[in-house]
């Protein structure tokens, strides 16, 4: 399957998405749907597979600008959308069809949540369905995971994540652990998410990445949303896998505007999305370093570096199958992200792709990440906590000497 | 007439003597009056004249001595190393889980913390089950990867089992509002000890609980001591009744199995009216905290055996049935004869089931996602597998 490539021309924004990825799109039916690898592969799956019927695949459903694309198939109509509001459009579908699925945290209902995740739902569903819950993160996330074993399948905001710190004892030892210590008896369907990451001066407190905290606790799935398309696959996704995830958003990432396509469409959960495909150097990102990582992409395009770059989006487990073959076809990894270094994501995937691709690799694994101070307030500090394109241009030199 | 017998071969010739008697006397209702009445926090108390009849007296005197066999029998394994970790026994407190089920039906949710192996019990679990778990193995209810402190039984509706101290309060509340979610007319118990009642997360849960009028009944079982600390140390006000301040509270004694009969059926009726209700047990734990606390450095022996004397649920049990005349002696030795041979038994099967195998490690880490199963960064796999 060719891989299309859609050059951003003049680029405008520094915010805009440049995608080049094969497409991933699905039917909307009730009880199944199909899941298209990037390999061909077609898989029916769903949760009641009924018998399948081949649908034809859309291979370009997103356009960075509507006329600008290069596709050789007709172009399928879509929509403009924030992130946010990508958000929201997944959370209004699986809600629209599962009546188990029920939202509650901080200002989510009456208020429309304090980044406009769940506008317009409160209206809609009710208030038992959107739960505007006390300022009592230990214990509403207590009463999702509660509610997830009796089958219901909530989604548990915090509004920030940082604060869901004060609910990891609920996080570790119920959500990820009840399915393992039940022997089975019990699943949590739930999904935790929050922004989270450095925005704008937010201060130490609000400026916090939890990736790096949850990533040890066995039994949960992480995955982090860059773009509206995927913010929106990927919410739905996570809503309706089994198993407890939670989605980090960005605060800063809210207001990215893309086209995603006006049909129903799932992501897998455990993949990674290939961004650029290039030839000597891996880049590995998740989340708003992607954006800081194309940025630098130009720059070394117009140096002549040949950059591949690989939003890995699923932070537990890693996505080893593609970011083992771009390994294998450029043998130099640089890891960009947004985690402090100690223990951070960029610290696992060194690991372990060092312990899986040893053989495959020409030079040490660069890992850059944020520093491991508290986030300042002072704009210039916040700055340099974290990863700027400068860096990235001057290691992907090093590491191309 | 034990649910907790289901599984073994039943009818000796005692059991068989029961029927006889039982199907001439079972009709007949007999009012018992709990020791001592109920002190209300904002609500009205419900009376301290409960109905049972002979047939419910002998099931909880057989059940509750099933449990009392099944505790001390746990601490024998637990000093011979079969049974390792943490083992919390709730010998002493039997009264509470055996009159809580009197009053309600396997729909209504219970959930409680690490002195969980009555419970489970009650709720319809077997002894082979206990004892396997409580020993590692496959035939435990959570199959071995559990341990004490980890027993469920989804089809009972309880929901465990949990370790860490008061964080099964929010579950509670959890599982209190899918049942208001979806509109069911049953309630939850979320149990708590004297302990946990300091905890804040207890505060949140209650104060949404109230907030939504959610079914849930918190019911602290006061045995006193929080570990190895006594309440007048922990808590400035060991009223745990009183707690809820907007939300009403009972006062029961725990060692009454129709005091707390009565005061769950009370509960729960206010529960699903008018939201949630706190019910404090008075109980008492005969053991230490766990297996690895003697429970004599911060308690008098007197103390201990004072309790035992004035006030052991089984003991009452025994001076009731004998009261009224509905077995003898003899027969209720017999039934505790019949109850060691049963735990016998079962840990003799329990003793024989396999440990879990090397593959059960990583099964239920996971269910089956969307259809890829890919592995971690510690398993040196390269590709996503698909179905």
């Amino acid at each position: 399957m060719a891989s299309l490539i859609i050059q951003r021309i003049g680029a405008a924004t520094s915010f805009d998405t440049n995608n080049n990825f094969d497409r991933r799109s699905l039917s909307g039916r009730k009880s199944g749907f199909l899941v298209v690898r990037s390999d061909g592969a077609k898989i029916t799956t769903g949760l009641k597979p009924i018998g399948s019927r081949t649908h034809h695949l859309v291979t370009n459903a997103v356009a960075t600008k509507p006329g600008n694309s290069a596709a050789s198939t007709a172009s399928k109509s879509g929509h403009e959308i924030l992130l946010f509001d990508a958000l929201r459009e997944g959370l209004e579908e699986e809600m629209d069809r599962d009546a188990r699925v029920c939202v509650m945290g901080e200002d989510v209902g009456h208020y429309g949540g304090s980044y406009k995740v769940t506008k317009g739902l409160a209206p809609k569903y009710g208030d038992l369905r959107v739960l505007d819950t006390p300022i009592a993160e230990n214990a509403f996330t207590g009463m999702g995971i509660g509610a997830a074993m009796t089958g219901l399948r909530p989604i548990i905001e915090g509004m920030n994540m940082g604060f869901l710190l004060l609910a990891f004892n609920q996080i570790s030892n119920n959500c990820g652990m009840l399915h393992y210590t039940s022997g089975g008896q019990f699943k949590i369907p739930v999904v935790i998410r929050g922004p989270g990451g450095v925005g704008r001066q937010l201060g130490a407190e609000h400026s916090q990445r939890l990736e790096s905290y949850f990533q040890s606790i066995p039994g949960i799935q992480m995955v982090a949303c860059s773009t509206p398309y995927n913010a929106k696959g990927l919410m739905k996704a996570a809503i309706r896998s089994d198993n407890p995830v939670i989605l980090f958003e960005h605060v800063l990432l809210y207001n990215l505007k893309e086209t995603i396509p006006d049909e129903e469409y799932v992501l897998n959960l455990e993949e990674a999305e290939m961004v650029r495909p290039g030839q000597h150097v891996t880049i590995l990102t998740y989340s708003r370093m992607r954006y800081h990582v194309m940025q630098a992409a130009k720059t070394l395009v117009n140096k002549g570096y040949d950059p591949e770059v690989i939003d890995i989006r699923s932070l537990k487990p890693f996505d080893l199958h593609m970011i083992g073959n771009s390994v294998k076809k450029t043998h130099r990894v640089l890891i960009v992200e947004e985690c402090m270094r100690t223990g951070g994501i960029g610290a696992s995937l060194t690991a372990a792709i060092n312990e899986n691709f040893q053989d495959y690799l020409d030079a040490p694994i660069v890992c850059l990440s944020s520093q491991d101070v508290p986030t300042p307030y002072a704009g210039t500090l916040e700055e340099w906590t974290v990863v700027q394109p400068p860096q990235i241009v001057a290691a992907v030199e090093q590491l191309c000497k | 007439m034990a649910f907790a017998r289901r599984s073994f071969k039943p009818i000796s010739t005692t059991t068989s003597f029961f029927r006889r008697r039982l199907l001439t006397t079972t009709t007949d209702d007999i009012t018992v009056e709990t020791s001592v009445p109920f002190t209300g926090h904002n609500c009205e108390p419900p009376s301290r004249s409960v109905s049972t009849n002979p047939k419910e007296l002998l099931s909880f005197f057989t059940d509750m001595a099933l449990m009392r066999r099944m505790e001390i029998a746990a601490d024998s394994l637990y000093k011979s190393k079969l049974i390792r970790g943490f083992c919390h026994l709730y010998d002493g407190q039997e009264a509470v889980c055996v009159g809580m089920e009197a009053a309600i039906t396997k729909k209504d949710c219970i959930i409680t913390a690490y002195r969980d192996h009555c419970i489970f019990l009650g709720r319809g679990g077997t002894l082979l089950e206990s004892f396997a778990e409580l020993m590692g193995r496959q035939a435990g209810c959570s199959k071995g990867k559990g341990g004490s402190m980890h027993f469920y039984k989804k089809d009972a509706c309880f929901f465990g089992g949990h370790g860490i101290v008061g964080a099964q309060v929010p579950l509670g509340c959890g599982l209190a509002f899918a049942q208001k979610f979806r509109k069911e007319d049953h309630v939850t118990f979320a149990m708590y000890g004297d302990g946990a009642a300091n905890q804040g997360q207890l505060f949140e849960a209650l104060n949404m609980a109230a907030l939504w009028d959610l079914p849930a009944i918190l019911v602290c079982e006061n045995n006193h001591y929080g570990m190895g600390t006594a309440e007048w140390r922990a808590a400035k006000s060991p009223a745990y009744y009183k707690r809820g301040d907007y939300v009403p509270g009972l006062k029961v004694d725990g060692m009454d199995a129709f005091a707390v009969k009565q005061a769950c059926k009370f509960a729960k009726e206010h529960a699903l009216k008018n939201g949630p209700i706190i019910l404090e047990m008075d109980t008492y734990r005969y053991h230490g905290h766990s297996m690895s606390d003697p429970g004599s450095t911060y308690r008098t022996r007197d103390e201990i055996s004072g309790v035992r004397q004035e006030r052991d649920p089984i003991e009452r049990i025994r001076k009731l049935i004998l009261a009224h005349d509905l077995a003898t002696e003899k027969e209720l030795k017999d039934i505790e004869k019949q109850a060691r041979k049963e735990v016998d038994e079962a840990i003799a099967q329990a003793k024989e089931s396999p440990m879990p195998e090397e593959s059960e490690l990583f099964t239920n880490v996971y269910r089956k996602g969307l259809g890829v199963e890919s592995f971690g960064t510690d398993r040196k796999e390269l590709r996503a597998t698909l179905p």
